[in-house]
C-alpha cells in the first residue's frame, strides 16, 4: 500500500473509502469514487439496505477495477455446469454454496444475509465468515443461477466459481470422528477418575467392599468404549506400520494400552484390586487431545490445487459466427474461441486477430502484459487485456505447455518422503529397549516368584508407555504451526515443520519471488521534465490501472494533479489526454509516435509525447525486493542456494553483484526444466526447499521436499504447495527456518524429559514396586510437564526470533 | 450409605446426557462456524426497513 499524506484532505468514497479523484460522482450529499461504487449504493438504498453503511465505515470494495461485463457468467446457464455446482435442487428450490473472497467485515455478513430484500426469489442466505462462504437457497424457477451470480457481482461480491467446488463443501469427516473419539474418552476418563478417587486415599475401606467392587466394575464398563472406540486409530496405524516392517510411534503406544488394559482386567477380576483403568482413560484422552491440537487447518487456504481450479469453467466458442458457451472439457483442437477482456486463456492457442495483450502474471509472476501479433502461439494461463480476441485452439486444455506438467510423474506419486519424522526414528529403538527391559525383568524375577515376574513385566510395559514421548511431537509442532500462521507463513500440516528443519538446499524462483513489481527501478531518458510536465504525467498515470502506470505513478511521488481533458486509455497501447490544447500521450512506441525501435535487453519502455513530439521515455525494470540481498546473505553460509529463472541471462551480472557469489544461477528454465532441476537435487541426496509463485513453478514446488508458494494476497492464487507465504514476510525466511530447526531441539529436549520420567518409573517397575498411586501420579505428571514444556519453549523461541510479539492485538 | 448407589446412577445418567447433547450439537453444525453467529446476533432484526432519515454512523465493530 502506498501512503498518501494528503489523502485526508480528499473526499473519501462513501462506499469503499478510497480517495475520490477527478472522476468523483456526487449523489444525495455523498461522494463516490466511481460509477461502480455509486451503482452498488443505489441498489442497496433502493432496497432499504442502507444500514450496510451504518455497521462499518466504508464497508465496500472499490468497484473501479471491476469490469462490469457479465457475459463471462454465461456458462452458468449450462445444465452440466449447474449440476456440478448446486448442492441440492428440486423442482421448487436450489441450494448453492459460493466462495466469496471479498467477505471481510460485519457489513458483508449483514448484506449477504439480507439478499432476499434485493431479490425476493432468494429464500435465504447464510454466511460462514471464516471460510468466506455463503450458502444461498433460491427459487430456481424464478431466478437462474446466472442471474443470482450477476446479482452478487453487482453488489460487489463476485463469487469465485471453480471446478474444485464440485463436491460442494467437503467438511473433513475424519476431523469430526476425532472430536467424537475425544469426547467419549473425556467423558469416560472423567467418570473413571471419580470412581477411582477413593482408592487413592484408602477411603474405599470406609465405604465397604460392596462399593469397591462396584466402582471397579463401573471402571471396566467405562474403559470399554475408550479402548475399543476412542483408541481405534492407534491400532490401525500400528498395524499398518508393522505390516511395512517398520516401528512407528504408535506401536509402543498400542503395546502400553494393551498391557495396561489386560493387566487391569486381571487385577479387578482375579485380585479384587483397583487396576489402572483411570490412567488408561487419561492416557488416551491426552493422546487424542494432542492429535486434535495438531490438526490446525487454514480453512480459506487451499494447498492442493491443480490447474483446473484456476482455469475458467467455460469458454465462448464460435461456430459459424454463432457464439455459444461450452465447458472447457468439451473444447477440441481447432475450435475458434472468443476471449474477452480479463478472461483467462484455457488452452494453448494461435492468435487469429491482429494483436493481443497477454498478462502472464498467473504463470510467471510478471504482471506487465506482453503484446502478441497475429499467428503467434499464446499459452494457456495468460489473461487477455483489452479488446476481445479470437483464437484457434491448438492443444486440449489438459495437454498444454503448462498443464502438461500435471501429467508428470511428480504429481502422480506422493512427495519424496526421505525425511522421516524424528519420533518415528526414536520409536524403533525405544520399543526394542522397552521390550528388552521388560523381558529381562521377567526372567530375573521368574526364578524367585512367578507372579512378581508377571507383575514386573507388565509394569515396565505400562509405565514405559511413551505417552509423554508421543505427546511432545504433536504439541510442539501444533504450536509451531500456529506461530508460523501468525507470522503469515501458512503450512499445510505439521509434517512440513519437521521437513523444513531438515532442508539443506534452498531454491528460489526469480520473478515475483526475489523481485517485486512494486520495487521497480525507473530510468528516464530524454528532455528533462519540468514540474508542470510531472504534474501532467501524474494526472495521466494516476487514473490508469495498468501496472506500468502504477510504477510511474509511484516514481512521481506525491504532487498536485492537473486537470486534463478528453482523457482516454487505449488498452494495451497507452493513455491520451489534452492539456491546454496539446495532445499528451504516454504509452508504447507506436502509440506515442516514436520513429525507430530502441533495443533494450530487459524491462519495458514507456514513451512520452507532447503535441506529437516525443520528449523522452521511461525504462522500467522490475527490481529486487529490498529485503532480498540481506536475506540471501543470512542464508548463504548455512544453505546451498540456487536461483531458477525463466528469463534470459543478461541480468546475471547485476544479480550476482546484489546477491553475492555463493548462489547458483540458472537462466532460461522452462517449467519442466525447473521440475527436473529439483528432481536432480533430490537424486543427489539434497533436501531442497523451493520458493516460487507462478504456475510455472508448480512442478518444481511439487518435486521439492518443501514447496512454498509466494502470494501477494493469501486468499488469491497459489499453485499446489506445502506452504503459502505472504510476500511481505519473505524476508523472514531465515528466521522461519531457524525456528523450524529450534523445534527439533525442543522435541529432543522433551524426549529427554520424558525419558527421565521413564527411568524413574521403569526402575520402580523392574523391582515390582509399582503401586497404583505411583502410576496414577507419574503418568499424568509426565504428560503435563511435557505439554507445558513444549508449549512454553516454542513460544519463547518464537518470541526471541521475532515471529510473535507479546502484545496481543 | 446406600443412597450413593442412587447418586452414582444419577451422575452417570447426567454426564451421559451431556455427552449426547454434545454429539447432537456437533451433528447440527454448531461448531462448524464459531465466528459468524457472534456477529449475526448484533444485527437489528428488522424485516423490512424503510429508508432511514438519519443514518446513525456511530456503530462500528472495532
Amino acid at each position: 500500500m502506498i501512503n498518501h499524506p494528503n489523502l485526508e484532505s480528499l473526499t473519501k468514497c462513501f462506499h469503499c473509502g478510497e480517495a475520490c479523484t477527478e472522476s468523483k460522482i456526487d449523489l444525495e450529499e455523498k461522494s463516490f469514487c466511481c460509477k461502480g461504487c455509486k451503482l452498488v449504493y443505489e441498489v442497496l438504498s433502493e432496497n432499504g439496505l442502507s444500514s450496510y453503511y451504518d455497521l462499518e465505515h466504508f464497508p465496500g470494495e472499490s468497484q473501479r477495477l471491476k469490469n462490469s461485463k457479465f457475459q463471462k457468467f454465461d456458462f452458468l446457464d449450462d445444465t452440466d455446469v449447474q449440476n456440478q455446482l448446486l448442492d441440492f435442487r428440486n423442482y421448487i428450490e436450489s441450494h448453492i454454496t459460493f466462495f466469496i473472497p471479498n467477505i471481510h467485515c460485519a457489513s458483508c455478513i449483514w448484506l449477504l444475509e439480507n439478499l432476499m430484500q434485493i431479490n425476493s426469489h432468494v429464500i435465504s442466505s447464510r454466511v460462514d465468515f471464516i471460510k468466506k462462504k455463503v450458502q444461498i437457497k433460491f427459487h430456481s424457477n424464478s431466478i437462474t443461477l446466472k442471474e443470482l451470480v450477476v446479482l452478487l457481482a453487482t453488489i460487489g461480491y463476485e463469487p469465485k466459481i471453480k471446478f474444485s467446488d464440485e463436491g460442494g463443501t467437503s467438511v473433513p469427516t475424519t476431523d469430526k470422528k476425532l472430536i467424537t473419539q475425544l469426547a467419549v474418552a473425556g467423558f469416560c476418563f472423567g467418570n473413571m477418575m471419580l470412581f477411582s478417587l477413593p482408592e487413592y486415599f484408602s477411603e474405599s475401606k470406609l465405604l465397604g467392599e460392596g462399593f469397591k467392587g462396584l466402582f471397579n466394575y463401573l471402571n471396566v464398563i467405562l474403559a470399554l468404549p475408550v479402548v475399543f472406540y476412542s483408541a481405534n486409530s492407534y491400532y490401525f496405524s500400528a498395524w499398518n506400520s508393522l505390516k511395512q516392517k517398520k516401528v512407528n510411534m504408535d506401536v509402543p503406544i498400542v503395546l502400553g494400552i494393551v498391557a495396561l488394559f489386560l493387566y487391569s482386567l486381571w487385577e479387578i477380576f482375579f485380585s479384587q484390586n483397583a487396576g489402572f483403568m483411570d490412567s488408561l482413560g487419561g492416557l488416551i484422552f491426552f493422546l487424542l487431545l494432542g492429535k486434535v491440537y495438531q490438526q490446525k487447518t487454514f480453512a480459506t487456504l487451499e494447498f492442493d490445487r491443480d490447474y483446473k481450479s484456476y482455469f475458467p469453467m467455460a469458454v465462448t466458442k464460435l461456430v459459424q459466427d454463432q457464439e455459444s458457451v461450452v465447458p472447457i472439457s468439451k473444447l477440441s483442437v481447432g475450435d475458434v474461441i472468443l476471449i474477452r477482456d480479463q478472461e483467462l486463456i484455457p488452452a494453448d492457442s494461435v492468435l487469429l486477430g491482429q494483436s493481443a495483450n497477454i498478462d502472464y502474471s498467473f504463470v510467471t509472476g510478471e504482471e506487465i502484459p506482453v503484446s502478441k501479433k497475429k499467428g503467434e502461439v499464446i499459452y494457456a494461463g495468460g489473461r487477455q487485456v483489452g479488446d476481445p480476441v479470437l483464437l484457434t485452439v491448438q492443444k486440449l486444455p489438459s495437454q498444454g505447455y503448462l498443464t502438461d506438467l500435471w501429467n508428470h510423474d511428480a504429481f502422480e506419486k506422493e512427495k519424496p518422503g526421505q525425511l522421516e519424522p524424528l519420533a518415528n526414528k526414536i520409536s524403533g529403538a525405544f520399543t526394542w529397549t522397552v521390550l528388552a527391559i521388560s523381558f529381562s525383568a521377567f526372567f530375573y524375577w521368574s526364578f524367585e516368584d512367578l507372579s512378581l515376574a508377571v507383575k514386573a513385566f507388565t509394569s515396565v510395559l505400562i509405565v514405559a508407555c511413551p505417552c509423554a514421548l508421543a505427546m511432545s511431537t504433536p504439541f510442539t509442532l501444533g504450536n509451531s504451526l500456529r506461530i508460523f500462521g501468525k507470522g503469515k507463513l501458512f503450512l499445510k500440516n505439521v509434517a512440513v515443520v519437521e521437513k523444513m528443519a531438515q532442508v539443506d538446499t534452498l531454491v528460489f524462483d526469480k520473478t515475483g519471488t526475489l523481485t517485486s513489481p512494486s520495487n521497480a527501478t525507473i530510468n528516464y531518458c530524454g528532455d528533462s521534465l519540468t514540474e508542470e510536465t510531472k504534474d501532467l504525467l501524474k494526472a495521466l498515470v494516476s487514473k490508469s490501472t495498468h501496472p506500468l502506470s502504477n510504477r510511474i505513478n509511484q516514481w512521481l511521488g506525491n504532487r498536485s494533479i492537473l486537470k486534463v481533458e478528453a482523457y482516454k486509455e487505449v488498452k494495451g497501447e497507452g493513455i491520451e489526454a489534452f492539456y491546454s490544447g496539446e495532445c499528451v500521450r504516454i504509452g508504447s512506441q507506436d502509440f506515442a509516435g516514436f520513429g525507430h525501435q530502441l533495443k533494450i535487453s530487459e524491462g519495458n519502455l514507456v514513451y512520452l509525447s507532447i503535441g506529437n513530439q516525443v520528449i523522452g521515455y521511461f525504462h522500467i525494470l522490475s527490481g529486487l525486493r529490498e529485503s532480498a540481498p540481506s536475506m540471501i546473505r543470512a542464508l548463504e553460509n548455512s544453505y546451498e542456494l540456487h536461483l531458477l529463472s525463466g528469463d534470459q541471462s543478461h541480468e546475471q551480472l547485476s544479480l550476482r553483484k546484489n546477491l553475492g557469489s555463493k548462489i547458483n544461477f540458472n537462466f532460461n528454465q522452462s517449467p519442466l526444466d525447473k521440475l527436473k532441476y529439483l528432481q536432480n537435487l533430490e537424486r543427489n541426496g539434497k533436501h531442497a526447499l523451493m520458493i516460487g509463485d507462478g504456475l510455472n513453478d508448480a512442478g518444481a514446488l511439487q518435486a521439492s521436499e518443501v514447496g512454498i508458494a509466494v502470494t501477494e494476497h493469501v486468499s488469491h492464487f497459489s499453485p499446489a504447495s506445502d506452504a503459502i507465504i505472504d510476500s511481505t514476510v519473505l524476508a523472514k525466511i531465515p528466521e522461519f527456518l531457524a525456528f523450524a530447526k529450534a523445534n527439533r531441539t525442543i522435541i529432543k529436549c522433551s524426549f529427554l524429559l520424558s525419558f527421565a520420567y521413564n527411568m524413574v518409573g521403569v526402575s520402580l517397575a523392574v523391582q515390582g514396586l509399582l503401586s497404583p498411586l505411583i502410576c496414577a501420579v507419574l503418568m499424568p505428571l509426565s504428560s503435563i510437564t511435557v505439554v507445558v514444556f513444549t508449549t512454553v519453549s516454542t513460544n519463547l523461541v518464537a518470541l526471541k526470533k521475532g515471529l510473535i510479539t507479546l502484545k496481543k492485538d | 450409605m446406600e443412597v450413593i448407589f442412587l447418586l452414582i446412577a444419577i451422575s452417570l445418567i447426567m454426564a451421559a446426557t451431556f455427552l449426547y447433547l454434545f454429539f447432537k450439537a456437533m451433528k447440527d453444525g454448531q461448531f462448524d462456524d464459531d465466528f459468524t453467529p457472534s456477529v449475526r446476533i448484533l444485527f437489528d432484526s428488522q424485516k423490512k426497513k424503510v429508508k432511514k432519515d438519519q443514518p446513525t454512523k456511530t456503530k462500528s465493530y472495532e
